[in-house]
């Protein structure tokens, strides 16, 4: 029985299976190799290599993997990483044991910006510019204690990309609420009590859009559930100098008290609900958005996490109607404002 | 070159002749213009190959300085008093890493009350950080100290602080042999780490350590002091030999060889000392001074060894920790826990207050004459403290005491009448 069956979620067991054809496959080896992902490619980099301590299901793990995979070959294997603290900077370590098969420096939690546009500028005066550079944090590392240091380097425009692991919580410390937690999300200090359970609506950072708003060159978001969107961005991104944001949302099945098996899943029924848009913008205007296939109300999404159980009774069916409501006027709203149900804008 | 100007220039001559390849800088008072004059040297292109990047905090100067050096490049930032509370949890993670950050510190007090004016508070609070951290006495060491903390931080993978008291030194006018840069091409060899971000030979640098080896990895850094306690007074030999004057090293003296009371200091007010010292001596009064250059490490057996065998020593500190005294006093009484001496501490010139040689003269003469407490506020007007004191004592919502001690004083603001 999974954490989120015992937590009284309503989970399914379901085989295993992959997309044979279509653009969610990840490798069919009978198409054309340009099509096929990186990841299908056996010669990928494995940025972060097999033996890691990220529990079962971690997005923040694939979700690395993936962008620094598909950065390595964009950048010809010339990368450099800067990673703040936070679960993968502990799960991809300690010393002596490292799963990073980059160049990898983590200095502290709330200043991955800063100490990136540092390895930006020596390798420019040291006339290394084939060298490229990531940051990455996760949301905390992001949108809290690392934004002072992220909003100068995106205001300098620092050659870097900076890619958040957005994973609406502090998981390393325990799931206390950040910036990025939804609204009516249960974590240890947004507890599911009260007359509003969770955490209170009306409140967090919307980090693309502030990323916008600095006019850098280019700003996207993506989920772990699109391999192929997620390289195409990671790819893109490598084409622009300058700062660059990235903002990955890879749920947490620790935090979201959701099966392990569920991810990928999960982090597809958060762009087809709508509660978070998956788009691409540069020099400051959306230039693109990955159009719903499917809608689907917000409580599917919501059913399958823990962390919104207090939504439901034992039924699953939703209990807390008003809350619900709330949360799919947001979905709306994002589907209006991205024109979501458009045809695809390339 | 001799030349006559400001200290913070003099400084940022030196820094500029030792090639920095990337410059943090973040406005704070009284640092400000050593940072101005090497960006206006980037930008005019007398300085080539160096980045000069205007932060948004302190943190991020240290923090970028951290990814430079890291990546290999010679990383230079300057700060003061809350700015280096801002940045404290880079300071200590730039020695951690072993990263050969080299960063002036112009002292200046820390509030609240908020104060501009010179102290050693800043200095005091990161003096655990794992830095090494060199005092000047002068406006000539402030520049030759910079040269050889390039010099020291390189050799040993370690971050070096050079403290200069902020408008006294900073701010001051004076004559300075500023270094040529084929005097410091000489001297400072490129800058080679010890562990770099390269792809051609990829590293993890900054990942956890456990209980199982964290403390042999800390005992490592303080090693690494040991070493430098061993390099400093090389250096400075090295650095008289090609510069033709001595600067550095881990303390100074000035008339210990007999001296019945030696005052022991850091920085700027050693000018004074000495200055009250000749004045006494001239009265035949056995006074020396110890001026110790290098506070982290720190040098307990040089500094044993110019005490010699005073029967009083007393520590001119800038700055006390409240509940308890002097800070540097503590490092000079475990310096002469062996030896007969008495040790007083003299808490001066804190928050820019002046310290007179008419004030040290009555400090030296009262340890002349065993009247020294083992802790004096040098100036203190008692008087005020006590009317504060009382005041709280009597009414629950006394106020802030800063406006209370200035009223008491009679001190108006300006434009008020």
């Amino acid at each position: 029985m999974s954490k989120a069956e015992t937590d009284g979620a309503i989970t399914t067991t379901q085989p295993v299976k992959f997309y044979q054809v279509g653009s969610f496959a990840v490798g069919n080896r009978l198409v054309d190799p340009s099509l096929r992902t990186v990841q299908a490619d056996a010669a990928r980099t494995n940025a972060i290599t097999s033996g890691h301590r990220a529990c079962q299901g971690c997005g923040e793990a694939l979700g690395a993997r993936y962008v620094l995979d598909a950065a390595m070959r964009a950048t010809g294997g010339k990368l450099v990483a800067v990673n703040a603290t936070g679960c993968l900077e502990v799960f991809t370590t300690p010393y002596p044991e490292t799963s990073w098969q980059l160049p990898w420096l983590h200095s502290l939690f709330g200043n991955a910006a800063s100490v990136a546009t540092g390895v930006a500028a020596a390798l420019e005066v040291q006339g290394r510019n084939d060298v490229r550079v990531i940051a990455q944090a996760g949301d905390g590392g992001t949108v809290d204690i690392g934004f002072g240091c992220l909003s100068g380097m995106f205001e300098r425009n620092d050659d870097v990309l900076f890619v958040c692991y957005d994973n609406e919580a502090y998981m390393n410390t325990g799931v206390q609420r950040s910036g990025a937690t939804p609204p009516a999300a249960r974590t240890a200090t947004t507890e599911a009590v009260g007359r509003e359970p969770g955490n209170p609506f009306d409140q967090g950072k919307n980090l693309p859009r502030l990323a916008m708003a600095h006019g850098i060159r280019y700003v996207a978001t993506a989920t772990v559930a699109d391999l192929h969107d997620l390289e195409a961005k990671v790819e893109r991104a490598m084409d622009f100098r300058g700062a660059r944001y990235l903002h990955l949302l890879v749920p947490c099945p620790l935090g979201w008290s959701s099966a392990p098996a569920d991810t990928i899943r999960i982090a597809r029924l958060a762009k087809e609900s709508g509660l978070f848009p998956v788009f691409e913008a540069v020099d400051g205007e959306v230039t693109a958005a990955s159009g719903i296939r499917r809608l689907v109300p917000v409580e599917e999404y919501l059913r399958l996490q823990g962390r919104f159980r207090h939504l439901f009774d034992s039924s699953g069916a939703v209990a807390r109607t008003d809350i619900v409501a709330r949360l799919q006027k947001l979905a709306d709203a994002n589907v209006e404002r991205f024109g979501l149900l458009q045809p695809e804008v390339t | 070159m001799l030349s006559q100007l400001e200290g913070s220039r003099a400084v940022a001559g030196a820094v500029v002749c030792c090639r920095p390849q990337v410059v943090c800088a973040y406005p704070i008072t009284p640092q400000t213009h050593i940072v101005e004059a090497i960006g206006a040297s980037v930008k005019s292109r007398q300085l080539k190959h160096c980045r000069f990047i205007n932060v948004e905090s302190e943190f991020a100067a240290m923090s970028v300085a951290i990814g430079a050096s890291a990546t290999g490049a010679r990383a230079y930032t300057a700060t003061a008093s809350q700015g280096l509370l801002f940045m404290i949890e880079a300071v200590y993670n730039a020695a951690g890493l072993g990263l050969p950050v080299v960063m002036t510190l112009a002292n200046r007090a820390i509030g609240a009350p908020i104060n501009i004016w010179n102290d050693h508070s800043d200095a005091m609070a990161v003096r655990d950080s794992g830095w090494v951290m060199l005092f000047a006495e002068d406006n000539q060491t402030a520049t030759d100290l910079h040269v050889q903390a390039f010099r020291l931080a390189e050799e040993l993978s370690l971050p070096v602080m050079v403290c200069m008291d902020g408008y006294v030194l900073t701010h001051a006018t004076e004559r300075v042999d500023v270094p040529t840069q084929e005097q410091v091409d000489a001297f400072l060899p490129p800058y080679k780490p010890r562990q770099v971000l390269d792809p051609a030979d990829p590293v993890s640098i900054g990942a956890m350590v456990g209980p199982e080896a964290f403390t042999e990895v800390r005992y490592l850094a303080h090693a690494k002091q040991l070493q430098a306690l061993e390099r400093i007074g090389e250096v400075a030999g090295e650095f008289a030999e090609g510069f033709g004057r001595h600067s550095g090293g881990l303390v100074s003296t000035y008339h210990v060889e007999d001296a019945e009371v030696v005052i022991v200091a850091l920085g700027s007010v050693l000018g004074t000392i000495k200055d009250a010292t000749d004045e006494l001596r001239a009265n035949g009064a056995r006074v020396g001074v110890v001026g110790i250059t290098s506070f982290r490490p720190f040098p307990l057996d040089a500094l044993r060894e110019a005490i010699g065998d005073a029967r009083k020593v007393v520590v001119v500190e800038r700055a006390f920790s409240a509940g308890f005294g002097g800070v540097l006093s503590t490092d000079v009484g475990l310096a002469i826990s062996d030896a007969k001496a008495r040790l007083s501490t003299v808490v001066a010139g804190l928050g820019g207050r002046a310290v007179t040689e008419a004030g040290l003269i009555g400090v030296f003469e009262d340890a002349l004459g065993d009247r020294l407490e083992a802790l004096r506020f040098l100036d203190l007007d008692k008087d005020v403290v006590d009317r504060e004191l009382a005041r709280m004592a009597g009414t629950r919502r006394s106020g802030p005491s800063a406006e209370n001690v200035l009223r008491d004083l009679g001190t108006v603001a300006s434009g008020a009448l």
